[in-house]
């Protein structure tokens, strides 16, 4: 195994009050090309940002060949970065911009005097060692010609180009690239991926790359690191990120997918849309599990042939392939093939038991921390909710004055108890009118699962998230309100030291 | 209803007859008077007369050095807290960029004569007396005080405006604190410099009240001489306001404020 060049250890960073990266932890190989993958605000620039020196961890640290650089300033690490919007000097033509980090750079020479003694003597690089290497730096980034050039006479991809001169010709360790093509058309886009993968194995240094985009991770990285909330939610190559993701999370997010919930039923079998499937992974039987079926793994027969028979009901086409979504019972399906088929018509799939893949769910119940108000609701997750207090006292009651009397005749007071509470996946339900529920919050993930959506509405103050199922659509980041009925909030006891009412 | 129709031909005739009587006929006229003597004739006595009196170019000299320091002076104080302002996350930055710019709003004189006052209660303590000779000092002071905020302003708007990331890569290509300031945020932030030292300078030379009122009439700036001349003699203060304008315009060709190029940055004049 290739040696670690850099590794994170548990690094935690807060802006502000706000918790970016949570506990992450992994190692980068020495001249590998590595991408952290993930949508926006889930920490990988910041994550970036913590190994150029920009940030400091919070807590944790960042190794080096095995030495803590967490605290280095930038200009004393051996990384250099492209950035997002290039950041080239705007005062300075292109080879001064490229020259820039060669003329901050001293080195080590060795000389020898008349005596024949040996030493060294820290120096500056020489005009004409600078001009050679910022030469060199231009010919590796096809730039030849463009020394005297002002910045603002360059075309995005052309900046894009000098910045990455300006970076490779440190000859740093590592190369960072913040969303380096983000700014760049499509057509341009796709030549720089195959540019920088080429430049990447001609130069030998290991890449650090960020991105959002799946599809340019999976072309250009040799390991992806998926982010998700400051979390590292997968590492593998692009591959077995793509042929067996982690969660549904990553699965929904590389490339597209059917996510279905099913139930093992036994030995490898899995039963959803109504079906029984035979499949590779194992769990125990009667277990809920997300089923995640890739559009290409589903196959289109003839109705009779099909293990599932459904109807067409859109078909889109994509360039190289059909998309093709079917109604098979309440479940909806998206299949890619070259074939087509007809709007309407009826149509027999099958799936190849290489072709599910079977993963926990993420969740199954929502657990809060609560606290018993006055009034004999329940608060958690900025918000106050009624709920029913008996169920903490089995066989109590509430009395007129609302104190709670327990089996024995004792009366309770209840409030500031804390208590632990659940609510279930199907039990919540969300509304657009502000004040119907207990608790507001924003969607922030919808995840489309055959026949229903799974949403996670996360609380503005306290960051909590209910998750749950929905068959309504509804838009990421709408704020809503969130409603449970009484008699689904199940309260327990958390400690059992009761303030007894005298 | 038809409204009435302005070409941009019409809509241009307001001002150019305003710049026909206030600008080009008076700067005729002062040409004139310059170039000419009290039997107005064509001569070039006026600066003969000016440039071998001795006293009158040592004058002159006092009042480009004072300029010169009230230039420096200012662009000292002002250059660190625009880049601390400009730099700084503080949501109530603002504020304090306002108490910086305040004092331009109260009344020229009133805060003159204020700083007069305190000077004079300063010099009459013990210890304190050198004060009310030190005419250059309390001159220097005032127009500091008093042309602070143009200074900090164009440079303030300046710095705002470079890129943060611009830092960060410098930073990111080896450079350390020094080496960012003198080879990014110096030559970044040269249009608010020139700008700022272009709005202290010339005040500076011209603006006579500070130095009258702070220099107890002993110090004598291009402002005075000009306001002086013109009321015995309109050739000579001609003379000296045109001598005055070519320095302006030098000094405004040599820092670039005339480059036609397009000005991104955006503070220069």
């Amino acid at each position: 195994m290739a040696e670690k060049i850099i590794e994170l250890q548990n690094v935690t960073k807060y802006y502000d009050d706000n918790l970016v990266i949570d506990d992450v932890s992994f190692y980068v190989k020495k001249g590998e090309f590595i991408t952290f993958l993930g949508p926006s605000g889930c920490g990988k620039t910041t994550t970036l940002r913590m190994i150029a020196g920009f940030d400091l961890p919070s807590s944790g640290k960042i190794l080096l060949h095995g030495e803590d650089i967490s605290l280095l300033p930038p200009n004393k690490r051996p990384v250099n970065t492209v950035f997002q919007r290039y950041a080239l000097f705007p005062h300075l033509n292109v080879f001064e911009n490229i020259a820039f980090g060669l003329k901050c750079k001293k080195v080590q020479n060795t000389y020898e005097n008349v005596k024949g003694e040996r030493y060294t003597k820290k120096e500056k690089l020489s005009k004409k060692e600078i001009a050679e290497k910022v030469q060199k730096a231009l010919e590796i980034v096809d730039l030849e010609g463009f020394e005297k050039r002002s910045i603002s006479t360059l075309s995005g991809g052309q900046q894009q180009r000098v910045a990455i001169a300006r970076a490779i010709v440190n000859e740093p360790e590592i190369l960072l690239l913040d969303e380096p093509l983000g700014a760049l058309d499509l057509k341009m886009r796709k030549e720089m991926q195959l540019e920088l993968k080429a430049m990447h194995k001609r130069l030998g240094i290991t890449f650090i790359y960020v991105t959002h985009d799946q599809e340019e991770a999976l072309t250009m990285s040799d390991t992806i690191v998926v982010m998700a909330d400051g979390v590292v939610q997968q590492i593998g190559t692009p591959t077995k990120i793509y042929n067996e993701p982690a969660n549904t999370f990553v699965a929904d997010f590389i490339g597209e997918s059917n996510i279905i919930a099913g139930t093992v039923v036994g030995e490898k079998k899995v039963r959803f849309c109504g079906k029984t499937f035979d499949c590779l992974d194992k769990f125990e039987p009667n277990e809920p599990v997300d089923v995640v079926v890739r559009p290409e793994d589903i196959r289109m027969v003839s109705p009779e042939e099909g293990t599932l028979v459904g109807k067409v009901i859109s078909v889109v086409f994509k360039g190289i392939h059909y998309e093709i979504t079917v109604q098979v019972g309440k479940y909806e399906l998206v299949i890619s093939s070259t074939e087509s088929r007809e709007v309407g018509e009826k149509i027999g799939m099958t799936v190849a038991p290489d072709g599910i893949h079977l993963m926990k769910p993420n969740y199954t119940t929502n657990i809060f921390d609560g606290v018993i108000t006055k009034h004999n609701t329940v608060a958690f997750a900025d918000g106050e909710f009624e709920c029913d207090v008996t169920q903490l006292y089995p066989g109590s009651y509430i009395d007129e004055e609302e104190y709670l009397i327990t089996a024995s005749g004792e009366k309770v007071d209840l409030t500031g108890m804390q208590v632990k509470v659940e609510v279930g996946l199907n039990d919540i339900t969300i509304s657009d009118d502000q004040d119907a529920g207990g608790t507001m919050g924003r969607i922030i993930s919808i995840i489309y699962k055959g026949d229903h959506y799974r949403l996670i509405v996360r609380t503005e103050e306290e960051e909590e998230d209910f998750v749950f199922s929905t068959e309504d659509l509804w838009n990421e980041n709408d704020l809503v309100s969130v409603i449970i009925p009484k008699e689904k909030i199940k309260l327990t006891r958390k400690n059992l030291e009761e303030k007894k009412k005298r | 209803m038809k409204f009435p129709h302005f070409t941009r031909k019409t809509l241009c005739i307001p001002y150019a007859v305003f710049l026909l009587f206030f600008v080009i006929i008076p700067m005729l006229v002062i040409l004139f008077y310059a170039f000419t003597d009290r039997n107005m004739n064509i001569s070039l006595s006026n600066f003969v007369r000016f440039f071998s009196d001795p006293t009158k170019l040592s004058t002159i000299v006092y009042s480009i050095v004072i300029a010169l320091i009230t230039t420096v002076i200012c662009l000292l104080i002002a250059y660190p807290v625009a880049y601390i302002l400009a730099r700084s996350k503080m949501k109530k930055k603002f504020v304090i960029l306002m108490l910086f710019v305040l004092p331009m709003w109260i009344n020229f004189v009133l805060r003159v004569n204020a700083i007069r006052e305190l000077f004079n209660l300063l010099a009459s303590l013990e210890g304190m007396e050198w004060l009310s000779a030190s005419n250059y000092f309390k001159t220097v002071f005032g127009m500091v005080y008093d042309f602070l905020p143009f200074m900090i302003l164009p440079l303030y708007t300046t710095m705002l405006k470079i890129d943060h990331s611009l830092y960060e890569a410098s930073a990111d290509l080896g450079a350390n604190g020094v080496t960012t300031f003198t080879r990014v945020t110096l030559p970044l932030s040269m249009p608010g410099i020139m700008s700022g030292v272009t709005m202290v300078f010339l005040p500076s030379m011209t603006n006579y009240v500070v130095s009258d009122m702070l220099g107890n009439a002993k110090v004598t700036i291009i402002g005075k001489f000009i306001y002086e001349y013109f009321g015995t003699d309109w050739h000579m203060g001609s003379m000296v306001a045109l001598v005055l304008l070519i320095v302006v315009f030098l000094s405004t060709w040599l820092s670039g404020g005339f480059s036609s190029e397009e000005n991104v940055r955006g503070a220069n004049l």
